[in-house]
């Protein structure tokens, strides 16, 4: 038996200049070939289900699970399917989009109120916690009283359901400036204001974004379940489109409002985390890797 | 504001005069502690872990208040070097320089040939438009040294701050500090555990006992600057650092 001694080396001397390593990790293969196979297992196994599992697990006909290319040809490639679904996609898509920016604006003045004064956090938590509690379907009659029974009771329940996020991340970033950073602020005689903006806010700018880009995926959930239970007007979003097929028992355009749906939600958390990577990625550490 | 002037020696740029600072917990962190810290001369601060050393500068600043005794000394143009360089990590290495000087109310075009000058001076030149995180340790504690300087100190209150840097840095950056001393002349403050550090640096180095801190032995410095890295191999550094160390185990017992 061989003994292998090795030597601690105390941290690494950073070469003055050199731009940290890690700048530009390679091409992974795995990163694409894993998920790639996933997805082919899956469309297998989906057309599997609806060719003959369906029938011997569920007794169930195949036809409420259409095969993936029917779906793909008549909820994508019929111009009539395509056009429709399309057209709820950008409604639910514009109130997921209004409901975040609301969400974004309430959550970040929320935040920031807490952060200035502890009462405030200490008043309004609890009940924000709550919130998160509270079931859609029990307040439907509330908002329906509220907001009437179209768009603006989708937008209230995007708010409702996406805020949480925002205002923890955010509020988490505020308080977690840097001691030694506070310090230097308070040598100088800094006003809270000075501080807020000049180190506060910044300093959680990559909190923040991290709220955002969670509150960006809640944020369509919210639209497409506000759906479900506020469908006056003329503004049909993606959910329902997607009912309104299923009642007439066409159901391959709507499992193709339901990929529609997932993608808008993957859509809104890859543009923020693109965002979030452009506003602090040249100096923060975490936000190089995340997608 | 400078205030008692006594009528023969000039007046101290910073001094302690009774202080003691008991924190609400209880800890009793300084007693009793009193010293001048003259413009020209510079101090170095040695003592056990957690006897208050740090205290003594966080109260010379103004972020603490001490329980009893008085401090005098003007905060407008004091310099502070943290342990950590807490640089704004968002800021790239000029507007970070340029931080002390933009609260302090002084105007763009000032404030950036200000910090032009304080980068230069700590040899930080062409890394300007650099972030933090793609500096080395020791490059970051210059970038916290030249966000001091644009303030002009005539204090400067160093706390420990070469601890967490590799030796060679270390001594690189002693070079650096004796050298603004020199140029700028503003009284040093300065806390160590480094007993060769304190001797290179100073021209007085400060004994403290463990907590609660007092003042247990002060040794002058007798070496003419500028001071030449080789000094520390000199029989008269060995036989004065002997001494501290001395001064130190007793301060431990």
């Amino acid at each position: 038996m061989s003994l292998n001694i090795s030597i601690a080396v105390d941290e690494p001397v950073v070469d003055p200049g050199a731009p940290s390593s890690s700048e530009r990790a390679g091409f992974e293969w795995s990163r694409v070939i894993g998920p790639s196979a996933v997805l082919v297992v899956f469309i297998a196994l989906w057309h599997y289900m609806h060719s003959d599992g369906m029938r011997r697990f569920f007794d169930k006909p195949g036809f409420l699970l259409p095969a993936p290319e029917t779906v793909i040809n008549d909820a994508f490639i019929n111009s009539l399917g395509r056009s429709k679904l399309l057209t709820g996609l950008g409604w639910t898509t514009l109130v997921a989009l209004t409901g975040l920016l609301i969400t974004i604006v309430m959550g970040v003045s929320l935040a920031v109120m807490m952060a200035q004064a502890k009462w405030v956090e200490r008043s309004t938590y609890p009940y924000l916690v709550a919130l998160q509690a509270i079931p859609i379907l029990s307040i439907v009659p509330v908002i329906n009283s509220v907001f009437g029974g179209g768009l603006n009771s989708r937008l209230f329940v995007c708010v409702m359901i996406s805020i949480f996020p925002i205002v923890t991340n955010t509020l988490f970033g505020l308080i977690s400036a840097d001691a030694g950073q506070h310090d230097l602020f308070t040598l100088r005689g800094a006003s809270r204001r000075t501080r807020l903006f000049k180190l506060q806010l910044p300093s959680a700018m990559p909190a923040i974004f991290t709220g955002f880009r969670i509150s960006a995926g809640l944020s369509v959930i919210g639209a497409v379940v506000g759906e479900q239970f506020f469908r006056k007007g003329s503004k049909p979003g993606i959910g329902i489109v997607m009912e309104s097929y299923r009642q007439k028992g066409i159901y391959p355009q709507t499992y193709g409002g339901l990929i529609l749906a997932a993608g808008l939600g993957i859509a809104m958390f890859l543009i923020f985390g693109w965002i979030s990577k452009r506003v602090v990625g040249h100096w923060h550490e975490s936000a190089r890797k995340t997608s | 504001m400078l205030s008692e002037m006594t009528d023969s020696a000039p007046a101290p740029a910073l001094s302690f005069s009774g202080v003691s600072m008991v924190f609400p917990d209880g800890t009793h962190a300084l007693s009793e502690t009193s010293f001048d810290v003259h413009p020209g001369e510079f101090v170095t601060v040695v003592g056990p872990s957690g006897c208050g050393k740090s205290t003594l500068l966080r109260i010379a600043s103004g972020l603490n208040k001490a329980t009893t005794g008085t401090v005098t000394v003007d905060r407008s143009h004091l310099g502070y070097v943290f342990q950590d360089p807490t640089l704004l990590q968002w800021r790239n290495v000029q507007r970070n320089v340029e931080l002390m000087a933009e609260l302090e109310g002084i105007g763009k075009a000032e404030r950036h040939s200000r910090a032009i000058e304080a980068i230069e001076l700590v040899g930080l030149k062409g890394f300007e438009n650099k972030y933090p995180k793609q500096l080395s340790g020791g490059m970051k504690m210059r970038a916290s040294l030249a966000r001091s300087l644009v303030l002009e100190p005539k204090v400067f209150l160093f706390d420990e701050p070469f601890g967490a840097v590799d030796e060679i840095t270390r001594e690189r950056l002693n070079d650096e500090v004796i050298s603004l001393f020199q140029r700028k002349g503003f009284a040093g403050l300065f806390i160590t555990h480094s007993i060769s550090e304190a001797v290179f640096l100073s021209t007085r180095v400060i004994v403290m006992s463990a907590r609660p801190g007092r003042i247990i032995a002060d040794f002058p410095v007798p070496f003419s600057y500028p001071r030449s890295p080789e000094i520390r191999f000199d029989p008269a550094f060995a036989a004065l650092s002997g001494e501290i160390s001395h001064a130190l185990r007793d301060a431990h017992a």
